[in-house]
């Protein structure tokens, strides 16, 4: 009726951070092949052992299928339509500090709320900041130094900790383990290493702000962090990007490896042009992250919440391999016009008494569609392994979509299985409500989703809570009715 | 100067097309707490939500004035800044937000719609404890997501501290006292009584007379079939406490 309309009105806006800036790159010329990898490897400089890496995950990836088990419709994609590496121009001389760093790079951040410097003092934040391909502003080093942490570009991290990266790229990712890590591996151009030592707790939540600029790059970050016994660390990824007319590929691939008694925990905002009101233009976001719990009572958390992409293709997951080690997965998808988001997660429990949590929260509306997709598999010498999963997923309007599709194996009789999942749709009672109160119609629907999402919310550190509250608002804004 | 609070004039609303309120005429004077009565169906509810702007009372004929201004062209939140309340019969649950946190946002957006400054935190704080003493709402209450598990009498009493709170110009109490106990019905007519004041108005919609005893009406309407059929002072209610609505009814 009447309100419903009003409600689809609601959920129209355009995004916000719709704007590209006007930097010079350096870019190879589009295609996949031999010699295109060949080059990246040599622009970064690298060691034979990466060509040799890089050069047989492109045997590989040619022969991988695409995978298309998931709830999406995905246009076929011209692999070498795209250009695999683009660097800003001005990092030939990289900067030392943020005064060094192109005033233009600074004011799109300013643009998009990120203001560094503010970031640095008020925050305690490090930021490594990737710009396109490769790091361009690396801060608080020196207090990371002083603890013995390292946070660096992984491009350096291959000349200067080789061993390191030479032991677990690819240790919890095997190489083939689906197309797109494959292709990521083949073509990465850069991203972040983080190894916190032995009985360290990181003394400040380490955070990249990701960002896709030049126009027809597809982006291949690697991340991959290392926490060493009993360590403590908290990573922060947040994204934005300018609207684009083409599709923008981004497969990237995260790896983290939580040894005896340490624990990570990785949070996403992630906020990619999603596409016009059809779809067009949005980012392809297939991304691959995976967290092994080597040692023993080790934990890794995972909260995400992704409101961007045309398509979302995404499953971070845990491999509960040390005994008594934990999953998390807290995750809120929203989805609004005609985004397409398959997104969950897969706890493995190899070990005895491990334990995992997963409370999946799915915000649909306009014509969007959103599957919640988990696994939850218990091996047979998993004993007295335990998971709690929980999926709730809130309908806006009448012409969305929300699936939950859970998995669940088990294999080790003592294994409790536990699974939860609701569906319901934004009442006009509680919309009515919030606004008699004085709410905006864009306020109540911001206010009565946060609500929704809290458990998940709660879960992210405090300025980025904040942050993502306020990208759920925005991204529903005219959606109701 | 000295326009009435709230002007209903000639009043038609229709919902899905039938006629629920057909014609009616009420006078709020500012500082005055009038009440309005009736049989269930005569249009109680249709009223408050209808003079609140809820999607769906289609008001197809006449005016309401708040403080001398049409508010027929503004939307629920507008006609909320503009001094509007309505407490509901049934109040809302708002799972996973909290109590005070959605007060304190309520009152920034009235703020912001009205083109004022937000009250400071502390000063809320202050606030928000005091008035939730007074209604004696506690603490764990406040930290609480909105009306989630919260029992008839702590709904009712928290509608209480949602109108102490924004202070509106006209308040509207749809069928407060249904569903409480006797302490619960003293201790909101007594918050009730305590926000009486010469630049307020309420308009009290009950069935029964038993709330009228706390909080003592200027006035007294009876609406059946969808207008006013009579007035008086406070001792109406008590009339029609012994003979009913069936005469009016009937009419």
């Amino acid at each position: 009726m009447e309100n419903r309309d009003e409600i689809e009105d609601l959920v129209q806006s355009d995004y916000r951070y719709g704007f590209s800036s006007d930097i010079d790159s350096e870019t190879i010329a589009p295609g996949l092949s031999e010699d295109v990898v060949r080059s990246i490897s040599a622009k970064k400089n690298e060691p034979e052992w990466l060509l040799e890496f890089r050069l047989d995950a492109l045997k590989r990836w040619r022969a991988l299928p695409d995978p298309d088990w998931a709830r999406l419709e995905i246009p076929p994609f011209d692999y070498d339509a795209i250009s695999y590496w683009s660097a800003p121009k001005s990092m030939a001389d990289r900067p030392q500090s943020l005064d060094e760093v192109d005033p233009q790079l600074l004011e799109v951040y300013e643009k998009l709320g990120i203001p560094l410097k503010e970031q640095e003092m008020l925050a305690g934040v490090a930021v490594d900041v990737v710009f396109d391909s490769v790091s361009v502003a690396t801060t608080f080093k020196d207090k990371l130094e002083e603890a013995g942490v390292i946070f660096c570009s992984i491009s350096e991290a291959v000349h200067r900790y080789p061993d390191m990266v030479k032991k677990y790229m690819g240790a919890v990712i095997p190489v083939s383990d689906n197309k797109h890590a494959c292709l990521n591996s083949a073509v990465f151009s850069d991203g972040t290493f983080v190894y916190i030592p032995k009985n360290t707790r990181c003394p400040m939540e380490l955070s990249t702000y990701f960002r896709i600029n030049a126009e027809n790059t597809g982006q291949f970050e690697r991340t991959l962090i290392i926490a060493d016994e009993g360590s403590y660390v908290s990573y922060l990824e947040g994204c934005t990007a300018p609207m684009r007319d083409e599709n923008q590929l981004h497969a990237a691939v995260v790896e983290l490896v939580a040894m005896d008694d340490a624990e990570i925990k990785y949070s996403t905002v992630q906020n990619w042009y999603p596409g016009d009101e059809e779809g067009r233009g949005g980012i392809y976001n297939f991304v691959t992250k995976r967290g092994l719990c080597a040692g023993k009572n080790s934990k890794i958390s995972w909260t995400q919440v992704e409101t961007g992409s045309a398509i979302t293709w995404k499953y971070p997951s845990c491999v509960l391999r040390g005994e008594g080690s934990v999953g998390e997965f807290y995750s809120i998808a929203l989805t609004n016009k005609k985004q397409q988001a398959d997104t969950g997660t897969k706890m493995i429990h190899l070990g005895a008494n491990t334990r995992s949590r997963i409370v999946a929260k799915g915000i649909s509306a306009g014509r969007s569609n959103s599957t919640y997709r988990g696994l939850v598999s218990v091996h047979p010498k998993a004993a007295n392994a335990r998971n709690f999963t929980q999926c709730d997923s809130l309908l806006i309007g009448s012409q969305c979509g929300a699936h939950t599709t859970p998995y669940i194996e088990s294999r080790n009789a003592s294994a409790v299985v536990e699974h939860e999942a609701t569906t319901s749709k934004l009442s006009e009672d509680q919309l009515f409500y919030c606004q008699q109160r004085g709410l905006s119609e864009e306020e109540s629907v911001a206010l009565l989703v946060s609500g929704f999402c809290r458990e998940v919310l709660q879960q992210l550190p405090m300025e980025f809570a904040a942050e993502a509250q306020k990208l759920l608002g925005i991204n529903l804004e005219g959606s109701v009715g | 100067m000295s326009n009435p609070m709230l002007e209903v004039c000639d009043l038609a609303v229709e919902i899905g097309g039938k006629r629920i309120i057909n014609g009616m005429n009420l006078v709020v004077p500012a500082g005055e707490v009038h009440a309005i009565m009736g049989p269930n169906g005569a249009g109680k509810s249709t009223l408050s939500y209808a003079m609140a702007g809820r999607p769906g009372y289609d008001i197809v004929g006449g005016d309401i004035l708040l403080d001398g201004q049409s508010i027929l062209g503004l939307d629920v939140s507008e006609r909320a800044a503009a001094g509007m309340f309505l407490a509901l019969q049934y109040p809302v649950e708002i799972p996973g937000v909290a109590n005070m946190s959605f007060l304190k946002t309520a009152l920034e957006s009235l703020a912001k719609a009205r083109g004022q400054e937000k009250q400071a935190t502390v000063e809320f704080m202050r606030q928000v404890k005091a008035e939730a003493r007074a209604l004696q709402i506690s603490e764990d209450m406040l930290r609480r997501p909105l009306n989630v598990g919260f029992s008839g009498g702590e709904k009712k009493r928290n509608e209480a501290l949602q109108l102490a709170m924004l202070a509106p110009k006209m308040a509207v109490l749809d069928e407060t006292d249904s569903g409480l106990d006797i302490d619960a019905l003293k201790i909101v007519a007594e918050g009730v009584n305590r926000m009486r004041d010469p630049a307020r108005s309420f308009l009290v919609i009950t069935h029964y007379q038993r709330l009228l005893d706390y909080i003592v009406p200027d006035q007294v309407h009876v609406l059946a079939a969808g207008k006013i059929v009579a007035s008086g002072g406070a001792d109406l209610a008590r009339e029609l406490e012994e003979s009913g609505y069936a005469a009016y009814e009937a009419a």
